[in-house]
């Protein structure tokens, strides 16, 4: 599954004992997909040395200011692999 | 602005080197050549000469925000993809609607061969907190002050992306050649703390 540029998604509010690369500021907020990047191993397992680690598609996704911090005109815009996210 | 050269964390680092050394995960002589490979010819001025040259040829500017590491081979520079120990490059442009700001707030990521070894204050907790809290705040006291009619758009490189900012070719250079525009971008202005 690929989602398109434009899909509203919401990152898990997940809070694992491992290394993530999810910055704990964008979790469990909405936010919309600007660009698929690439099909790259998921940190998650390769930190943990898992092998053959989960290869899946990451994504740039975009998330106001308004929303992550209530205030600021600003947008932050952050990669995040397809298992962090979820169809808002 | 110093947890990344203090002594204990170059200390930290050398235990953490003799550990992974002992596990046969590594060698020195392998970190060694990784570190040489990474620094030989890693410059802003890299950098620099792509923007001037997307200033000055559309198609290049076409292909540099299409597919950077393309772009990046156009110049002979060295940047290969994520499965190659390398990355994505992503190059964002500055106009009279948007500013970028490039950040990593989990640790200090950025394209080092085009942009040269990062900043001190870019490694830093205040850089790397307040920029996707506060970015028109930081931007002033790097002396940038967007008009309110243009959005600031911050890139947090959580990813095998690395980004880079084309900055806006300023007004009045019409004359200048490819040698004499580079010189006008900085790494700063290729980060987005810096107007070119």
């Amino acid at each position: 599954m690929t989602y398109p540029a434009s899909t509203r998604v919401r990152v898990r509010a997940f809070d694992p004992d491992h290394h993530t690369r999810v910055p704990r500021y964008v979790r469990g907020q909405a936010g919309e997909i600007v660009a698929a990047l690439g099909r790259w191993p998921l940190p998650d397992d390769s930190a943990r040395g898992i092998t053959p680690p989960r290869v899946q598609t990451c994504y740039a996704v975009r998330f106001s200011a308004a929303d992550l911090w209530g205030s600021g005109d600003h947008t932050v815009t952050v990669d995040l692999w397809e298992s962090y996210l979820d169809r808002a | 602005m110093t947890e990344h050269d203090d002594l204990p964390a170059a200390a930290r680092a050398r235990r953490l080197e003799e550990r992974v050394i002992a596990a046969g995960l590594t060698s020195d002589d392998e970190i060694d050549e990784f570190l040489t490979r990474l620094y030989a010819n890693a410059s802003p001025v890299n950098g620099a000469r792509m923007a001037a040259r997307a200033w000055t040829d559309p198609a290049f500017r076409e292909l540099l925000l299409a597919d950077g590491n393309a772009a990046a081979a156009d110049f002979g520079f060295s940047v290969p993809p994520p499965d190659q120990h390398g990355y994505q490059l992503r190059v964002v442009a500055n106009t009279d609607q948007v500013h970028n700001v490039i950040v990593c707030t989990l640790c200090s990521c950025y394209p080092v061969s085009l942009l040269g070894p990062s900043p001190g204050w870019y490694k830093s907790f205040a850089y790397r907190s307040r920029t996707v809290r506060e970015p028109r705040a930081v931007l002033a006291e790097f002396g940038v002050a967007p008009p309110e009619t243009v959005r600031v758009s911050v890139w947090d490189s959580t990813s095998e992306a690395r980004y880079m900012v084309l900055p806006a070719r300023p007004a009045g250079t019409g004359a200048l050649g490819a040698d004499q525009l580079a010189a006008l971008v900085t790494r700063n202005g290729l980060i987005g703390t810096a107007l070119v």
